[in-house]
């Protein structure tokens, strides 16, 4: 097997591996890059990201405003350290993409545009009209297609890390057009394969969002940190699972129940401003609170028995028709699009239909603030890493500049640790990844393993996630959640390809992304089961209060024999005391 | 996409999918699969069925099932789609066949290969040649919503492929670089802080086909996002043809290619 080398890999090519592969160019363009998607770039979920991108511009906001909001948002799991380094290389990030040409919204004056978002003091999310996360993902890609230094593996599967001598060199990869398994060895790896949202049933996640690179890191024995924290964004369209961002509340939409009562006001999110009113919508108020509160909201009110029945559960809806046609044109044209498509509904003079949906993984692989992960060699950014800037809530409009700010960050600490590298250690590698191959070939392509179906593992993986490991959890419904994972575990062993052909197989990489899901399930719900408290979005029935004394400490996943180990770090605080979460206050 | 199956459906619909595995078959064929049928079922869905229930052969790309992620681009019924967005009600009860995108070869199944558009995006050079070089430190770049909304709609192409489907001088000469290279580029020109208009005019008409393209339209008519690609097309000829003459009757003048 022949080997591919690179002096630095990027697993995903996302917004936070483009711009990992663009920093590596701006540093060095003699280093060769090269970045492995399982996707063309441009299909990564980045795409999907509607609302925008945090970073301080007003003269009237400032830098602490954007730490106290993220931290407090957090429910003060953030590492401060991290959060302030974040938030002060947010602006820069954000005009460095302007001057590669995002097409962010704009001011008459020709600056750029700002709106506010759930949890913030003062608007400060850069915008793309609806469609923020598009625009910097193709603004990204078309940046990087400048770069001779880059080398793209499109539709290249990584399987495995290469680790050799305690430093990872390097991964093993399927490219899907040929069916062949190559060793693609790079002096630094960072992974940005994103979040892990495909392991529940109900989600606002692409198909491609399987947790692979989280699963790859634990499986060379790194840490998940903070897996317990899984954020349901409280507007998802039922059935579907479609995003309506939050950038729709930003511009003044309003949740209301049954009655058409604002509910919000009844769970200590302040006093609600009527829509004719100048100050609506007020920040960190009602509809403006954070994700964790207004999902946990929603799952009251039902249980008050105040939301709309429907065939894909139970509803209530956000209204935004005061804001008018041309406003709607203006500002969120993506959501009526999507509602006119997918919920049958015109937004302009209909209510929309609404439900907690899970969005995003606060949890990720456990890095600095640099994106180095305790294995050496390796890094991560993005979602499927956790620095961690987003605690037990990570704030609208964090996660843009999140991919930013530290795909940026690895990238350079990846460059440093390259150039110290004494180099690939060829034949070790090589082994492996033959190794790697029989594996693949010996596990899916023997006739005769078993009667188990992809579908219905993960039917199965996804429906108890749901019910043991959702908004309101507890020990009941965590270990049922972790005992089953355990058997589907071992039924995946059971699973019998119907295609073993070598061109685009996509059965094949449909089981390996379910191997990864059951690995991600495992370490969300053990880390879910060990944290005895209530914090941001981790709710204990059972232990429904913050515990700081026991529990101002990031969870540690490692995969062990049986049961992964769960261990603590604690949090770092600097200058923000842990304090109570108050929304709602003038 | 429909995450769950809401009540059962005593209805049907027929599939008719093109397949193809270059291991094992020389030519394609036709399969034929019955799914169920709902209100609020999309092909892609069908297609995700087929896939978990009744074939795990069956090959085709999928992510956002949202309109904008841009993997999902095949022929329904002969006519370029996204089959996140192309929903069974529109077709039911008669038969619905699925085929890859014309004119790319195909890889697998409904799987086609489009290296040829990623190349011709480097080509044109689809990023940001800034006007000025400015350091970060000195902010953003001006740029009004007017002069925003001039490129606006050239920007919001999602590479899905289906105005190259829809192409019948693409179909004809692959050479051309077809209706989203000639859109990007001209979302890059019409860029009130881009500076390489002339680098990229010699590019696109440099190639052949640009004036084989006779505003069919068809390229706009199947376009997922509206960018319009038809008349990028036509806006960049009309700067060539001024170029030309300005080229002609005053050499000693500086080619403008920007003005539209």
């Amino acid at each position: 097997m022949d080997l591919l080398q690179h002096d630095i890999l990027i697993v995903g090519g996302g917004g936070a591996g483009l711009r990992a592969a663009i920093a590596i160019g701006e540093e060095n363009h003699d280093l060769s890059v090269g970045v492995i998607s399982k996707v063309y770039p441009m299909r990564s979920h980045t795409v999907s990201a509607e609302g925008g991108a945090a970073a301080v511009i007003k003269p009237t906001d400032s830098l602490d405003n954007h730490c106290y909001d993220t931290i407090s948002g957090a429910d003060w799991m953030a590492d401060q350290d991290a959060v302030e380094l974040f938030v002060n290389e947010a602006p820069a990030e954000l005009t460095q993409l302007e001057h590669w040409g995002c097409p962010w919204s704009r001011e008459p004056d020709g600056s750029v545009a700002v709106r506010p978002f759930g949890g913030m003091k003062i608007e400060r999310t850069w915008f793309a009209a609806d469609k923020t996360g598009f625009h910097m993902l193709h603004t990204l890609f078309q940046t990087a297609l400048k770069y001779n230094n880059v080398t793209r593996y499109d539709e290249w599967f990584a399987t495995k890390l290469l680790v050799h001598d305690g430093v990872c060199q390097g991964v093993v990869a399927l490219e899907l057009r040929t069916g062949q398994v190559r060793a693609i060895a790079g002096k630094g790896t960072i992974l940005c394969t994103g979040g892990a949202g495909r392991i529940f049933s109900f989600t606002t996640n692409a198909a491609i969002k399987t947790g692979d690179g989280m699963s790859l890191a634990y499986r060379a024995g790194v840490p998940l940190k903070d897996m317990e924290f899984v954020q349901y964004h409280p507007t998802g369209l039922p059935g579907t699972g479609i995003l309506i961002t939050e950038a729709s509340r930003g511009e003044g939409g309003i949740l209301v129940n049954k009655d058409g009562h604002r509910y919000l006001q009844d769970y200590e999110l302040g006093d609600p401003l009527d829509v004719s009113d100048p100050d609506h919508p007020r920040k960190r108020t009602m509809e403006l609170g954070p994700r964790d509160r207004l999902s946990q909201a929603f799952v009251q009110e039902r249980q008050k028995g105040r939301t709309i029945e429907g065939e894909y559960g139970d509803y209530v809806h956000l209204d935004v028709r005061h804001m008018g046609e041309k406003k709607i044109n203006k500002k969120i044209p993506f959501v009526r699009e999507l509602c006119r498509n997918y919920a049958g509904i015109d937004p302009v003079h209909e209510l929309i239909p609404v439900r907690p949906v899970v969005h995003y993984v606060m949890g990720g692989v456990h890095t600095n603030t640099d994106g180095e992960t305790p294995l050496p060699g390796l890094f991560a950014a993005g979602e499927c890493a956790c620095v961690s800037i987003n605690g037990a809530n990570r704030l609208g409009s964090n996660s843009l500049t999140e991919l930013l700010v530290f795909g940026a960050r690895a990238a350079r600490a990846a460059v440093r640790f390259a150039s110290e590298s004494p180099g690939i250690a060829v034949e070790e590698i090589t082994a492996q990844a033959a190794q790697e191959q029989q594996r693949i070939r010996q596990q899916f392509f023997q006739p005769g393993n078993g009667s188990e179906s992809i579908a219905g593992i993960r039917g199965e993986l996804t429906k108890t996630m749901e019910a043991g490991a959702g908004i309101y959890r507890n020990a009941n419904s965590l270990q049922e959640t972790c005992s089953t994972i355990r058997e589907l575990k071992e039924r995946f062993d059971k699973v019998e390809l119907a295609d073993h052909s070598l061109t685009f197989n996509t059965e094949l990489t449909a089981a390996l992304e379910l191997e990864y899901m059951l690995n991600v399930a495992e370490a969300l719900a053990h880390s879910a089961l060990a944290r005895r408290e209530s914090r941001g979005s981790h709710q204990r029935t059972d232990y429904p209060e913050r515990d700081d004394e026991q529990f101002l400490k990031h969870s540690l996943a490692y995969q062990a024999e049986g049961d992964p180990r769960i261990e603590y770090l604690d949090v770092v605080i600097t200058r923000w005391p842990p304090g109570e979460r108050i929304y709602g206050s003038k | 996409m429909a995450a769950s199956e809401p009540t059962p459906s005593d209805k049907t619909v027929v599939l008719e999918v093109f397949r193809y595995r270059p291991e094992e078959e020389e030519e394609p064929t036709f399969q034929r699969y019955e799914v169920p049928y709902f209100e609020d079922w999309v092909v892609l869905d069908a297609l995700n069925h087929i896939k978990d229930e009744i074939d795990g052969t069956l090959s085709f790309r999928w992510s956002c099932r949202m309109g904008v992620c841009g993997s999902c681009g095949m022929m329904v019924n002969g006519d370029p789609k996204l089959t996140c967005a192309a929903f069974l009600r529109d077709y039911h009860p008669a038969t619905i066949r699925v085929e890859p995108l014309n004119y790319f070869p195909v890889v697998r199944d409904l799987v086609i290969n489009m290296e040829d558009f990623l190349e011709k995006m480097t080509e044109v050079k689809a990023w940001l040649v800034p006007k000025e070089e400015k350091p970060v430190s000195e902010g953003e770049y001006r740029q009004t919503p007017a002069e925003l909304a001039k490129y606006k709609q050239f920007s919001m192409c999602i590479n899905c492929m289906l105005c190259y489907s829809a192409c019948p001088v693409y179909g004809q000469n692959q050479s051309f670089l077809g209706p989203a290279a000639i859109a990007l580029a001209q979302r890059y020109n019409l860029d009130s802080r881009d500076g390489a208009t002339e680098e990229r005019a010699d590019v696109i008409f440099s190639h052949e086909g640009i004036w084989e393209c006779t505003f069919v339209g068809d390229c706009t008519r199947v376009c997922p996002k509206n960018v319009d690609p038809a008349g990028a097309i036509q806006q960049a000829k009309v700067s060539a043809t001024e170029d030309w003459y300005r080229s002609v009757l005053v050499p000693w003048g500086k080619r403008n290619v920007k003005s539209t």
